[in-house]
Protein backbone atom coordinates (compact mmCIF):
# COMPACT_ATOMS: atom_id res chain seq x y z
CA UNK A 1 0.00 0.00 0.00
CA UNK A 2 2.81 2.16 0.71
CA UNK A 3 5.55 3.24 -2.36
CA UNK A 4 9.10 2.54 -1.55
CA UNK A 5 10.03 5.63 -0.85
CA UNK A 6 7.94 5.84 1.60
CA UNK A 7 8.82 2.96 4.09
CA UNK A 8 12.56 4.26 2.86
CA UNK A 9 11.46 7.36 5.12
CA UNK A 10 9.70 6.10 7.56
CA UNK A 11 12.32 3.52 8.17
CA UNK A 12 15.28 6.04 8.01
CA UNK A 13 14.01 9.51 8.74
CA UNK A 14 16.16 12.19 7.94
CA UNK A 15 16.90 14.81 10.06
CA UNK A 16 14.55 13.74 12.79
CA UNK A 17 14.99 15.20 16.95
CA UNK A 18 15.34 18.60 17.81
CA UNK A 19 17.01 22.32 17.43
CA UNK A 20 18.28 23.92 20.68
CA UNK A 21 17.21 27.11 19.86
CA UNK A 22 15.18 27.65 16.86
CA UNK A 23 13.99 30.57 14.95
CA UNK A 24 10.57 28.72 14.07
CA UNK A 25 8.63 26.30 15.52
CA UNK A 26 5.09 24.97 13.99
CA UNK A 27 3.16 22.18 15.85
CA UNK A 28 0.16 20.53 13.47
CA UNK A 29 -2.16 17.98 13.99
CA UNK A 30 -4.17 16.61 16.29
CA UNK A 31 -4.52 13.42 18.91
CA UNK A 32 -8.03 12.77 17.51
CA UNK A 33 -6.79 12.05 13.82
CA UNK A 34 -3.36 10.39 14.83
CA UNK A 35 -1.08 12.30 13.59
CA UNK A 36 0.64 15.24 15.38
CA UNK A 37 4.03 17.04 13.76
CA UNK A 38 6.62 19.84 15.15
CA UNK A 39 8.38 21.24 12.76
CA UNK A 40 11.28 23.32 14.47
CA UNK A 41 14.17 25.66 12.02
CA UNK A 42 17.05 27.80 12.24
CA UNK A 43 17.47 30.49 9.34
CA UNK A 44 20.43 32.02 7.95
CA UNK A 45 20.55 35.42 6.54
CA UNK A 46 22.94 35.59 3.32
CA UNK A 47 22.64 39.10 1.85
CA UNK A 48 19.05 39.81 1.40
CA UNK A 49 18.21 36.19 1.61
CA UNK A 50 17.05 34.21 4.65
CA UNK A 51 17.79 30.64 4.28
CA UNK A 52 16.66 27.99 5.99
CA UNK A 53 20.04 26.78 7.20
CA UNK A 54 18.72 23.58 9.50
CA UNK A 55 15.41 21.90 9.94
CA UNK A 56 13.94 19.00 12.15
CA UNK A 57 11.35 17.35 12.87
CA UNK A 58 9.38 15.31 15.82
CA UNK A 59 6.47 13.23 14.82
CA UNK A 60 3.72 11.04 16.49
CA UNK A 61 1.96 9.37 13.55
CA UNK A 62 1.57 6.64 11.26
CA UNK A 63 4.06 5.88 8.67
CA UNK A 64 3.11 8.41 5.97
CA UNK A 65 3.59 10.82 8.89
CA UNK A 66 6.84 10.03 9.40
CA UNK A 67 7.94 9.77 5.79
CA UNK A 68 6.05 13.11 4.63
CA UNK A 69 7.66 14.95 8.26
CA UNK A 70 11.23 13.58 6.91
CA UNK A 71 10.86 14.12 2.72
CA UNK A 72 9.52 17.80 4.09
CA UNK A 73 13.21 18.22 5.92
CA UNK A 74 14.71 17.26 2.77
CA UNK A 75 12.74 19.65 0.40
CA UNK A 76 13.05 22.79 2.51
CA UNK A 77 16.68 22.53 3.54
CA UNK A 78 18.82 25.20 1.91
CA UNK A 79 15.75 27.04 0.28
CA UNK A 80 14.96 30.85 1.14
CA UNK A 81 12.00 31.17 3.24
CA UNK A 82 10.18 32.19 0.45
CA UNK A 83 10.89 29.55 -1.62
CA UNK A 84 9.55 26.65 1.22
CA UNK A 85 6.50 28.58 1.86
CA UNK A 86 5.63 27.79 -2.16
CA UNK A 87 5.93 24.13 -0.92
CA UNK A 88 2.90 22.32 -0.99
CA UNK A 89 1.39 19.14 0.11
CA UNK A 90 1.23 18.03 -3.37
CA UNK A 91 4.84 18.31 -3.52
CA UNK A 92 5.61 16.26 -0.65
CA UNK A 93 3.03 13.75 -1.88
CA UNK A 94 4.88 13.50 -5.66
CA UNK A 95 8.74 13.31 -3.85
CA UNK A 96 7.31 9.95 -1.83
CA UNK A 97 6.22 8.73 -5.16
CA UNK A 98 2.30 8.88 -3.93
CA UNK A 99 1.05 8.46 -1.14
CA UNK A 100 -2.58 6.24 -0.38
CA UNK A 101 -5.43 8.26 -1.20
CA UNK A 102 -6.30 7.81 2.76
CA UNK A 103 -3.65 9.13 4.02
CA UNK A 104 -3.53 12.12 1.51
CA UNK A 105 -5.62 14.62 4.25
CA UNK A 106 -4.98 13.66 7.01
CA UNK A 107 -1.29 12.58 7.55
CA UNK A 108 0.24 14.46 4.94
CA UNK A 109 1.03 17.48 7.35
CA UNK A 110 4.44 18.07 6.84
CA UNK A 111 3.98 21.27 4.18
CA UNK A 112 1.70 22.84 6.71
CA UNK A 113 4.01 22.03 9.36
CA UNK A 114 6.64 23.93 7.77
CA UNK A 115 4.39 26.47 6.80
CA UNK A 116 3.66 27.44 10.33
CA UNK A 117 7.09 27.51 11.78
CA UNK A 118 7.97 30.11 9.16
CA UNK A 119 4.89 32.37 10.26
CA UNK A 120 6.35 31.59 13.52
CA UNK A 121 9.81 32.52 12.46
CA UNK A 122 8.55 36.06 11.05
CA UNK A 123 5.97 36.38 13.82
CA UNK A 124 9.37 36.75 16.30
CA UNK A 125 11.60 38.94 13.80
CA UNK A 126 8.71 41.49 13.94
CA UNK A 127 8.44 41.76 17.33
CA UNK B 1 12.95 -14.62 7.20
CA UNK B 2 10.74 -17.17 10.05
CA UNK B 3 7.30 -15.21 9.84
CA UNK B 4 5.86 -15.02 13.29
CA UNK B 5 2.01 -14.40 12.94
CA UNK B 6 0.30 -13.04 15.83
CA UNK B 7 -3.12 -11.76 14.45
CA UNK B 8 -5.09 -14.97 15.10
CA UNK B 9 -7.79 -12.78 15.96
CA UNK B 10 -8.13 -11.44 12.21
CA UNK B 11 -8.01 -15.03 10.86
CA UNK B 12 -6.22 -18.40 11.45
CA UNK B 13 -4.57 -21.15 9.03
CA UNK B 14 -6.69 -24.07 7.61
CA UNK B 15 -5.51 -27.34 10.04
CA UNK B 16 -4.00 -29.62 7.60
CA UNK B 17 -6.62 -32.47 8.75
CA UNK B 18 -9.25 -29.74 7.88
CA UNK B 19 -8.08 -29.36 4.47
CA UNK B 20 -7.75 -32.87 4.01
CA UNK B 21 -11.48 -33.60 4.75
CA UNK B 22 -12.12 -30.51 2.13
CA UNK B 23 -10.25 -31.68 -0.42
CA UNK B 24 -12.75 -34.18 -2.06
CA UNK B 25 -15.71 -32.07 -2.07
CA UNK B 26 -14.15 -29.49 -4.99
CA UNK B 27 -13.48 -31.67 -8.04
CA UNK B 28 -14.73 -35.27 -6.88
CA UNK B 29 -17.97 -34.85 -4.63
CA UNK B 30 -18.74 -31.48 -6.19
CA UNK B 31 -22.45 -32.00 -6.13
CA UNK B 32 -25.14 -29.47 -5.44
CA UNK B 33 -26.47 -30.59 -1.76
CA UNK B 34 -30.04 -29.83 -3.04
CA UNK B 35 -29.79 -32.05 -6.19
CA UNK B 36 -32.06 -35.18 -6.05
CA UNK B 37 -29.38 -37.54 -8.09
CA UNK B 38 -26.40 -39.18 -6.36
CA UNK B 39 -23.71 -36.52 -6.45
CA UNK B 40 -26.18 -34.65 -4.99
CA UNK B 41 -27.04 -36.94 -2.07
CA UNK B 42 -22.98 -37.28 -1.42
CA UNK B 43 -23.12 -33.70 -1.24
CA UNK B 44 -26.24 -33.66 1.14
CA UNK B 45 -25.04 -36.30 3.01
CA UNK B 46 -21.24 -34.56 4.29
CA UNK B 47 -23.63 -31.47 4.72
CA UNK B 48 -25.80 -32.83 7.50
CA UNK B 49 -22.62 -34.62 8.68
CA UNK B 50 -21.37 -31.10 9.20
CA UNK B 51 -24.32 -29.76 10.70
CA UNK B 52 -24.66 -32.70 13.44
CA UNK B 53 -20.88 -31.70 14.17
CA UNK B 54 -21.64 -28.38 14.70
CA UNK B 55 -24.57 -28.64 16.55
CA UNK B 56 -23.15 -31.19 18.83
CA UNK B 57 -20.85 -28.43 20.00
CA UNK B 58 -23.36 -26.42 20.53
CA UNK B 59 -25.39 -29.29 22.34
CA UNK B 60 -28.06 -27.94 19.80
CA UNK B 61 -30.39 -29.93 17.34
CA UNK B 62 -29.31 -30.04 13.77
CA UNK B 63 -32.70 -28.74 13.00
CA UNK B 64 -31.04 -25.48 14.57
CA UNK B 65 -28.29 -25.06 12.95
CA UNK B 66 -28.30 -22.59 9.29
CA UNK B 67 -24.93 -22.55 7.67
CA UNK B 68 -24.22 -19.20 5.95
CA UNK B 69 -20.94 -17.10 4.67
CA UNK B 70 -19.78 -16.52 7.75
CA UNK B 71 -20.40 -14.42 10.66
CA UNK B 72 -20.86 -11.09 8.77
CA UNK B 73 -24.06 -13.10 7.38
CA UNK B 74 -25.09 -14.45 10.72
CA UNK B 75 -25.33 -11.59 12.56
CA UNK B 76 -27.32 -9.63 10.18
CA UNK B 77 -29.54 -12.37 9.74
CA UNK B 78 -30.10 -12.67 13.09
CA UNK B 79 -30.58 -9.06 14.15
CA UNK B 80 -32.67 -7.93 10.52
CA UNK B 81 -34.46 -11.34 10.39
CA UNK B 82 -35.78 -10.53 13.95
CA UNK B 83 -36.97 -7.18 13.08
CA UNK B 84 -38.62 -8.33 9.85
CA UNK B 85 -40.06 -11.11 11.41
CA UNK B 86 -41.50 -8.62 14.00
CA UNK B 87 -43.02 -6.46 11.12
CA UNK B 88 -44.86 -9.63 9.66
CA UNK B 89 -46.94 -9.36 13.17
CA UNK B 90 -46.63 -6.03 14.71
CA UNK B 91 -46.92 -2.21 13.66
CA UNK B 92 -45.21 -0.85 16.75
CA UNK B 93 -41.77 -0.01 16.49
CA UNK B 94 -39.37 -2.35 18.35
CA UNK B 95 -36.48 -1.73 20.67
CA UNK B 96 -33.20 -3.33 20.38
CA UNK B 97 -30.02 -3.43 22.83
CA UNK B 98 -26.99 -3.89 22.35
CA UNK B 99 -23.28 -2.94 23.32
CA UNK B 100 -21.13 0.51 21.85
CA UNK B 101 -18.32 -2.07 21.39
CA UNK B 102 -19.71 -4.92 18.71
CA UNK B 103 -18.11 -5.65 15.93
CA UNK B 104 -19.12 -3.29 13.04
CA UNK B 105 -21.12 -6.24 11.42
CA UNK B 106 -23.68 -6.08 14.57
CA UNK B 107 -23.23 -2.39 15.20
CA UNK B 108 -23.83 -1.41 11.40
CA UNK B 109 -26.92 -3.43 11.23
CA UNK B 110 -28.57 -2.09 14.19
CA UNK B 111 -27.71 1.42 13.18
CA UNK B 112 -29.17 1.10 10.04
CA UNK B 113 -31.94 0.01 11.07
CA UNK B 114 -32.04 2.73 13.52
CA UNK B 115 -31.44 5.20 10.45
CA UNK B 116 -34.14 3.48 8.69
CA UNK B 117 -36.66 3.98 11.43
CA UNK B 118 -37.39 0.50 11.47
CA UNK B 119 -35.88 0.34 15.40
CA UNK B 120 -35.05 2.39 18.66
CA UNK B 121 -31.60 1.11 19.77
CA UNK B 122 -29.69 1.87 23.18
CA UNK B 123 -26.03 1.17 23.04
CA UNK B 124 -24.56 -0.42 26.38
CA UNK B 125 -20.80 0.89 27.06
CA UNK B 126 -18.76 -1.48 28.90
CA UNK B 127 -17.30 -0.84 32.19
CA UNK B 128 -13.64 0.33 32.09
CA UNK B 129 -12.27 -3.32 32.64
CA UNK B 130 -14.12 -3.78 29.09
CA UNK B 131 -16.73 -5.86 30.45
CA UNK B 132 -20.60 -5.31 30.36
CA UNK B 133 -22.64 -4.64 33.68
CA UNK B 134 -25.89 -6.72 33.20
CA UNK B 135 -27.60 -3.78 35.46
CA UNK B 136 -26.84 -1.58 32.64
CA UNK B 137 -28.72 -3.80 30.12
CA UNK B 138 -31.51 -4.60 32.60
CA UNK B 139 -31.91 -0.75 32.93
CA UNK B 140 -32.26 -0.29 29.22
CA UNK B 141 -35.05 -2.47 28.92
CA UNK B 142 -38.36 -0.90 27.84
CA UNK B 143 -42.07 -2.50 27.16
CA UNK B 144 -40.67 -2.78 23.13
CA UNK B 145 -37.63 -4.48 23.81
CA UNK B 146 -37.53 -7.23 21.58
CA UNK B 147 -33.68 -8.26 21.05
CA UNK B 148 -30.50 -7.92 23.46
CA UNK B 149 -27.05 -8.56 21.18
CA UNK B 150 -23.98 -9.05 23.15
CA UNK B 151 -21.04 -10.41 21.89
CA UNK B 152 -19.37 -13.13 23.93
CA UNK B 153 -15.45 -12.21 23.69
CA UNK B 154 -14.98 -8.97 21.84
CA UNK B 155 -12.75 -8.82 19.17
CA UNK B 156 -10.17 -6.35 19.98
CA UNK B 157 -9.45 -6.60 23.81
CA UNK B 158 -10.42 -10.31 24.25
CA UNK B 159 -12.46 -9.56 26.96
CA UNK B 160 -15.72 -11.93 28.21
CA UNK B 161 -18.89 -11.03 28.48
CA UNK B 162 -21.36 -12.31 31.17
CA UNK B 163 -23.46 -13.90 28.41
CA UNK B 164 -24.94 -16.73 31.07
CA UNK B 165 -25.58 -13.55 33.75
CA UNK B 166 -27.28 -11.28 30.96
CA UNK B 167 -29.78 -14.67 29.27
CA UNK B 168 -30.38 -15.02 33.38
CA UNK B 169 -31.72 -11.45 34.27
CA UNK B 170 -33.52 -11.79 30.50
CA UNK B 171 -35.92 -14.64 31.60
CA UNK B 172 -36.51 -13.07 34.92
CA UNK B 173 -37.22 -9.93 33.34
CA UNK B 174 -38.89 -10.89 30.54
CA UNK B 175 -38.62 -13.98 29.23
CA UNK B 176 -40.45 -13.17 25.49
CA UNK B 177 -37.13 -10.72 24.63
CA UNK B 178 -34.65 -12.65 21.89
CA UNK B 179 -31.54 -13.05 23.10
CA UNK B 180 -28.44 -13.25 20.56
CA UNK B 181 -24.45 -13.63 20.99
CA UNK B 182 -21.88 -12.95 18.55
CA UNK B 183 -19.09 -16.32 19.55
CA UNK B 184 -17.44 -15.69 16.59
CA UNK B 185 -13.76 -14.98 19.19
CA UNK B 186 -14.97 -17.43 21.57
CA UNK B 187 -16.08 -20.70 20.09
CA UNK B 188 -11.98 -21.60 20.13
CA UNK B 189 -11.62 -20.81 24.17
CA UNK B 190 -14.88 -21.52 26.24
CA UNK B 191 -18.10 -23.49 26.38
CA UNK B 192 -20.64 -22.43 23.55
CA UNK B 193 -23.08 -24.95 24.53
CA UNK B 194 -26.43 -22.64 23.93
CA UNK B 195 -28.38 -24.32 26.71
CA UNK B 196 -26.40 -23.58 29.51
CA UNK B 197 -25.31 -20.55 28.25
CA UNK B 198 -29.32 -19.72 27.54
CA UNK B 199 -28.77 -17.78 24.57
CA UNK B 200 -31.51 -17.80 21.37
CA UNK B 201 -29.47 -17.21 18.44
CA UNK B 202 -25.53 -17.72 18.00
CA UNK B 203 -23.31 -16.57 15.34
CA UNK B 204 -19.98 -18.05 14.67
CA UNK B 205 -17.53 -17.97 11.99
CA UNK B 206 -14.98 -20.97 10.63
CA UNK B 207 -12.11 -19.36 9.77
CA UNK B 208 -11.36 -18.16 13.43
CA UNK B 209 -10.97 -21.99 14.31
CA UNK B 210 -8.66 -23.24 11.64
CA UNK B 211 -11.67 -23.98 9.22
CA UNK B 212 -11.65 -21.81 5.77
CA UNK B 213 -12.81 -18.36 5.04
CA UNK B 214 -16.35 -17.32 3.59
CA UNK B 215 -18.08 -20.20 5.95
CA UNK B 216 -20.28 -19.74 9.27
CA UNK B 217 -23.11 -20.83 10.83
CA UNK B 218 -26.11 -19.32 13.00
CA UNK B 219 -27.63 -21.07 15.82
CA UNK B 220 -31.35 -20.27 15.66
CA UNK B 221 -33.33 -21.60 18.73
CA UNK B 222 -36.71 -23.81 17.50
CA UNK B 223 -39.72 -22.28 17.21
CA UNK B 224 -37.21 -18.47 16.76
CA UNK B 225 -39.80 -16.26 14.82
CA UNK B 226 -37.28 -15.23 12.34
CA UNK B 227 -37.66 -14.27 8.87
CA UNK B 228 -34.87 -14.43 5.92
CA UNK B 229 -33.19 -11.89 4.54
CA UNK B 230 -32.13 -12.85 1.67
CA UNK B 231 -34.34 -14.43 -1.22
CA UNK B 232 -34.46 -17.28 -3.80
CA UNK B 233 -34.35 -20.57 -3.19
CA UNK B 234 -35.34 -23.02 0.06
CA UNK B 235 -32.06 -24.17 1.53
CA UNK B 236 -31.65 -23.92 5.07
CA UNK B 237 -35.42 -24.40 6.16
CA UNK B 238 -36.15 -20.93 3.78
CA UNK B 239 -33.90 -19.04 6.67
CA UNK B 240 -30.68 -18.41 3.94
CA UNK B 241 -31.41 -18.94 0.59
CA UNK B 242 -28.10 -19.88 -1.72
CA UNK B 243 -26.21 -23.17 -2.96
CA UNK B 244 -24.35 -24.69 -0.20
CA UNK B 245 -20.55 -24.37 -0.13
CA UNK B 246 -20.17 -27.83 0.44
CA UNK B 247 -16.40 -28.10 1.24
CA UNK B 248 -16.28 -24.69 3.39
CA UNK B 249 -19.31 -26.37 5.41
CA UNK B 250 -16.87 -29.94 5.64
CA UNK B 251 -14.63 -27.93 6.40
CA UNK B 252 -16.41 -26.19 9.49
CA UNK B 253 -17.61 -29.35 10.76
CA UNK B 254 -14.47 -30.70 11.27
CA UNK B 255 -12.58 -27.50 12.76
CA UNK B 256 -15.29 -27.49 15.12
CA UNK B 257 -15.23 -30.89 16.04
CA UNK B 258 -11.47 -30.48 16.73
CA UNK B 259 -11.69 -28.17 19.34
CA UNK B 260 -12.85 -30.37 21.98
CA UNK B 261 -9.90 -32.05 23.29
CA UNK B 262 -8.72 -28.83 23.68
CA UNK B 263 -8.12 -28.28 27.57
CA UNK B 264 -4.43 -28.36 26.87
CA UNK B 265 -3.96 -26.14 24.45
CA UNK B 266 -5.89 -23.47 26.14
CA UNK B 267 -3.49 -23.55 29.39
CA UNK B 268 -0.51 -23.33 26.94
CA UNK B 269 -2.14 -20.47 25.66
CA UNK B 270 -2.85 -18.71 28.15
CA UNK B 271 -0.05 -19.35 30.26
CA UNK B 272 2.15 -17.51 26.87
CA UNK B 273 -0.47 -14.59 27.12
CA UNK B 274 0.42 -14.09 30.81
CA UNK B 275 4.25 -14.29 30.00
CA UNK B 276 4.14 -11.87 27.25
CA UNK B 277 2.22 -9.14 29.29
CA UNK B 278 3.80 -9.52 32.11
CA UNK B 279 7.17 -8.80 30.58
CA UNK B 280 6.07 -6.30 28.45
CA UNK B 281 4.36 -4.22 31.10
CA UNK B 282 7.85 -5.18 33.20
CA UNK B 283 10.00 -4.07 30.62
CA UNK B 284 8.81 -1.79 28.32
CA UNK B 285 7.90 1.65 30.78
CA UNK B 286 4.73 3.46 30.28
CA UNK B 287 2.83 0.50 28.83
CA UNK B 288 -0.92 -0.03 29.44
CA UNK B 289 -2.57 -3.46 29.40
CA UNK B 290 -6.17 -2.84 27.82
CA UNK B 291 -9.52 -4.66 29.38
CA UNK B 292 -9.41 -6.89 32.09
CA UNK B 293 -6.78 -9.26 32.65
CA UNK B 294 -8.99 -12.31 34.34
CA UNK B 295 -12.06 -11.89 32.51
CA UNK B 296 -10.32 -12.25 29.03
CA UNK B 297 -9.52 -14.52 26.07
CA UNK B 298 -6.61 -16.83 26.90
CA UNK B 299 -5.09 -15.75 22.83
CA UNK B 300 -5.82 -12.44 23.63
CA UNK B 301 -3.36 -9.20 24.39
CA UNK B 302 -4.05 -5.53 24.10
CA UNK B 303 -1.90 -3.13 24.81
CA UNK B 304 -1.49 0.60 24.66
CA UNK B 305 2.17 2.57 23.93
CA UNK B 306 1.54 6.42 24.64
CA UNK B 307 4.25 8.24 22.32
CA UNK B 308 3.59 5.68 19.29
CA UNK B 309 1.40 5.58 16.79
CA UNK B 310 -0.47 1.75 16.53
CA UNK B 311 0.07 1.65 12.52
CA UNK B 312 3.83 2.36 12.44
CA UNK B 313 4.64 0.20 15.27
CA UNK B 314 2.60 -2.64 13.09
CA UNK B 315 5.00 -1.37 10.15
CA UNK B 316 7.97 -2.30 12.31
CA UNK B 317 7.04 -5.02 13.76
CA UNK B 318 6.09 -6.50 10.39
CA UNK B 319 9.47 -5.17 8.67
CA UNK B 320 10.94 -7.64 11.79
CA UNK B 321 8.89 -10.66 10.51
CA UNK B 322 6.47 -10.22 13.21
CA UNK B 323 2.03 -10.08 12.02
CA UNK B 324 -0.12 -8.25 14.31
CA UNK B 325 -2.55 -5.97 14.59
CA UNK B 326 -3.69 -2.27 16.06
CA UNK B 327 -7.69 -3.54 16.79
CA UNK B 328 -9.64 -5.43 14.07
CA UNK B 329 -8.73 -6.10 10.55
CA UNK B 330 -11.72 -4.79 9.15
CA UNK B 331 -11.54 -1.66 10.67
CA UNK B 332 -7.86 -0.70 8.94
CA UNK B 333 -9.57 0.98 5.92
CA UNK B 334 -10.36 3.46 8.33
CA UNK B 335 -8.21 6.56 10.12
CA UNK B 336 -11.07 6.46 13.17
CA UNK B 337 -9.40 5.43 16.43
CA UNK B 338 -11.00 2.00 17.63
CA UNK B 339 -14.61 2.43 18.99
CA UNK B 340 -13.58 -0.58 21.33
CA UNK B 341 -11.36 1.65 23.28
CA UNK B 342 -12.73 4.76 22.90
CA UNK B 343 -16.02 2.92 24.46
CA UNK B 344 -13.88 1.47 27.75
CA UNK B 345 -12.67 5.27 28.16
CA UNK B 346 -8.99 5.59 26.43
CA UNK B 347 -8.02 9.15 25.05
CA UNK B 348 -8.15 9.33 21.48
CA UNK B 349 -4.17 9.21 21.79
CA UNK B 350 -3.92 6.45 23.83
CA UNK B 351 -6.54 4.42 21.56
CA UNK B 352 -4.14 5.74 18.32
CA UNK B 353 -1.53 3.91 20.25
CA UNK B 354 -2.97 0.24 20.56
CA UNK B 355 -1.19 -3.16 19.75
CA UNK B 356 -3.16 -6.21 19.56
CA UNK B 357 -1.46 -9.67 19.80
CA UNK B 358 -3.53 -12.61 19.17
CA UNK B 359 -2.04 -15.93 19.67
CA UNK B 360 -2.95 -19.69 18.78
CA UNK B 361 -2.54 -22.92 18.63
CA UNK B 362 0.89 -22.82 16.96
CA UNK B 363 2.47 -20.18 18.72
CA UNK B 364 5.50 -21.12 20.56
CA UNK B 365 7.65 -19.23 23.50
CA UNK B 366 10.35 -18.53 21.43
CA UNK B 367 8.33 -16.62 18.79
CA UNK B 368 7.34 -14.27 21.88
CA UNK B 369 10.60 -14.12 22.90
CA UNK B 370 11.42 -12.86 19.68
CA UNK B 371 8.50 -10.39 19.87
CA UNK B 372 9.05 -8.53 22.88
CA UNK B 373 12.77 -7.96 21.84
CA UNK B 374 11.55 -6.06 18.62
CA UNK B 375 8.71 -4.92 20.27
CA UNK B 376 11.00 -2.88 22.81
CA UNK B 377 13.20 -2.27 19.73
CA UNK B 378 10.61 -0.51 17.72
CA UNK B 379 9.21 1.50 20.21
CA UNK B 380 11.73 2.66 21.63
CA UNK B 381 12.89 4.09 18.04
CA UNK B 382 9.09 5.44 17.41
CA UNK B 383 9.31 7.21 20.57
CA UNK B 384 12.60 8.84 19.51
CA UNK B 385 10.56 10.19 16.40
CA UNK B 386 7.61 11.22 18.31
CA UNK B 387 9.80 13.35 20.77
CA UNK B 388 7.79 15.07 23.01
CA UNK B 389 5.37 16.31 20.34
CA UNK B 390 2.25 15.35 22.24
CA UNK B 391 3.26 17.19 25.63
CA UNK B 392 4.05 20.38 23.49
CA UNK B 393 0.69 19.98 21.64
CA UNK B 394 -1.20 20.11 25.24
CA UNK B 395 1.21 23.10 26.17
CA UNK B 396 0.27 24.63 23.44
CA UNK B 397 -3.69 24.35 23.63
Amino acid sequence: MYSKKVIEHFTKPHNQGTIKSPDGVGIVGNPVCGDLMKIYIKIKKEKKNEIIKDIKFETLGCASAIATSSMITDLAKGKTVGEALKITRNDVAEALEGLPPIKMHCSNLAADGLHEAIKDYQKRIRN
Amino acid sequence: MHRIYLDNAATTPVDKKVFEEMKPYFSDNFGNASSIHNFGRNASEAVEKARKQVADFFGADSGEIIFTSGATESNNLAIKGIVKAHYKKEKAKPHIITTAFEHHCVLNAVKNLEKENLIEATYIKPERDGVINILDIKKAIRPNTILVSVMYVNNEIGTVQPIKGISQMLKKYNSNIIFHTDATQAVNYFDCNVKKLGVDLMSMSAHKIYGPKGVGALYVKKGLNIAKIQDGGEQERGLRAGTLNVPGIVGLGVAMAGIRNYESGIRKIKSLRDYLIKRVLREIPNSKLNGSKIKRSPNNVNFSFPGVEGESLIMMLDADGISASTGSACSSGTLEPSHVLLSIGSKPEEAHSSLRITLGKYTTKKEIDYTIGVLKESINKLRKISGNVLSDYYKLK
